[in-house]
Parts: structure tokens; sequence; C-alpha cells
């Protein structure tokens, strides 16, 4: 498959969640649209490393460019779950308080 | 069109149909199912792409650890679907009109990139395997991958800070 058509396929996801995040007042349905915008650059991320693998395989068999983008997916991997349990952390810890997950009561942090 | 691309077209649009339902959903629980489908289909493209280790990565962490996390959390806290708070129309409509010009936006400045037309078929590597990641992973990049246990750890203890009762 052409390169762009795993741009347009990323930009589409991406946007996607920009949507989600604008549209909806839920606050767990904002935080999973987070994640879908992180997946979206993710899928990216990897579409440029094999395009630059192809490239690069071709000339040697036993190259490893390319295998940076795959690390930097698998950290962002990694700092997402971390995000994930802090932010569940914060959402449950507001529904506690204002028993609603509705982030426009989360005005009242201003006062 | 061979079964690569075939694969790809139904991947393409299984992940996009999937994440509209996602965003549009009105259930919370009919949410993270829908986002459960767009990670599995974006673990297809990741296979597509030669990138089995993290396909398998992605199905485990993302699929199964935190989206069962999330379903958790939405049991936990109870919420009925007819009380989830919504916008106001005019609201709504405003976030879809901007999502929608950020994708027109960025479609048209990328339509005519120098990358256009260059494939990602060819002779596949072996960047992709386990044995190879986590030789780079562990050598190269031992570092950052121990902060990350670091950064694993105060995760949890700031996960449970937060969420106890006071």
């Amino acid at each position: 498959m052409p390169i762009n058509h795993y741009l347009f396929l990323s930009l589409a996801l991406f946007s996607i969640g920009v949507a989600g995040v604008l549209a909806r007042r839920n606050a767990l349905i904002v935080f999973m649209c987070i994640e879908l915008m992180l997946n979206a650059v993710n899928l990216l991320l990897v579409a440029f490393s094999r395009m630059h693998n192809a490239a690069a395989v071709a000339l040697d068999p036993a190259s490893t460019v390319g295998a940076e983008a795959q690390i930097l997916v698998f950290f962002i991997m990694v700092v997402a779950a971390a995000e994930v349990t802090v932010g569940l952390a914060i959402i449950v810890m507001m529904y506690r308080n204002i028993h609603s997950v509705d982030i426009n009561f989360l005005n009242r942090l201003k006062h | 069109m061979n079964t690569s691309q075939m694969l790809f077209w139904f991947l393409t649009a299984l992940s996009i149909l999937s994440a509209l339902m996602m965003v549009t959903s009105r259930n919370p629980v009919h949410s993270v199912l829908w986002l459960i489908l767009v990670f599995f289909s974006i673990s297809g493209h990741y296979i597509l792409m030669n990138a089995q280790f993290l396909a398998v990565v992605n199905m485990i962490v993302y699929a199964g650890a935190i989206m069962v996390l999330f379903l958790f959390v939405i049991m936990l806290m109870n919420t009925k679907a007819d009380a989830e708070p919504r916008h106001a129309n005019r609201m709504r409509l405003a976030g879809t009109l901007a999502g929608g010009s950020l994708l027109l936006v960025l479609v048209a400045a990328l339509r005519e990139t120098e990358l256009r037309g260059i494939s990602l078929e060819g002779p596949e590597g072996d960047i992709g395997l386990v044995a190879r990641l986590g030789s780079i992973l562990f050598t190269e990049y031992v570092v950052p991958f121990e902060l990350s246990s670091v950064l694993f750890l105060s995760a949890m203890v700031g996960a449970v800070i937060i969420g106890r009762k006071n």
C-alpha cells in the first residue's frame, strides 16, 4: 500500500478523536478519544518505520533502519498505560466528590 | 487487488466505522466495546506492516488491560445511559465541525506531499520481531527502559493516593 493511505487513515482517526473530545461531555468518553488519538499517531509511526525499513532492507537484508520508531511506539504505549491509571483515578475521585462524570462541572475548579 | 490490499481496505473501513460508533454511541459501555474493535483493527494494520511485536503488545496492553480498566470504572460508577451528560446541539455541531475542518486542513496540506506514492511493499526485514526489538531495547535504549519502570511505580503510587478515601 502507498504511504499516503496510512497517512490519511491516521489523520481520519485523529480527527475523529478531536471531534469526540470537543463534542462529548462524559469525562470517560473524552478520555477514550484521547486514547484513540494516541493510537492514530502510533499507527503513523509504524507506517513510516515500515517505509524506511523497506527501502533499507532492499540494499542490506540485515538492516535495522526503522526499529527506533517501533521502540518509540513501545514507549508511547508504556506512557499511555501510566497515564490511564492516573487519569482513571482522577475520574473516580471526581465521581466520588460530585457524583457525576460531566466535565462541565469541572469549572468549579476555578473557585 | 491482492489479499493484503483487500485486508488493508477491510481493516481501514472497520477502524473508521468503529471509531465513529465509539464517538457517537450514547452508552459508555458500547463506546468501550467499539474502541476495543478499533484497537484490534489497528493491531491488524501492524501485522500487515510486519510489526508483529507491536501488534501483540497493542492487543495485550490496550485491548486487554486498559480497556478492562475502563470497563471496571464504568461498572464502579453505575451511570445510567439516559442520565448521560450531553452538550446542547449547537455545541456538538461546533465540535464536529471543528474536527471535520481539522481533517480537511490536514488532508489538503498533505495531499501533494513528496512521500506520495511510496509503497510500503517490498522486502521484509525482521525489525518487527521480538528478538530484534528486544536486543535494541536492552542495549541502546536500556536507560529509558529502566526509567519507565520508575514512571510506572510513581503512577501506581499516584493512583493509590488519588483514589483512596479521605
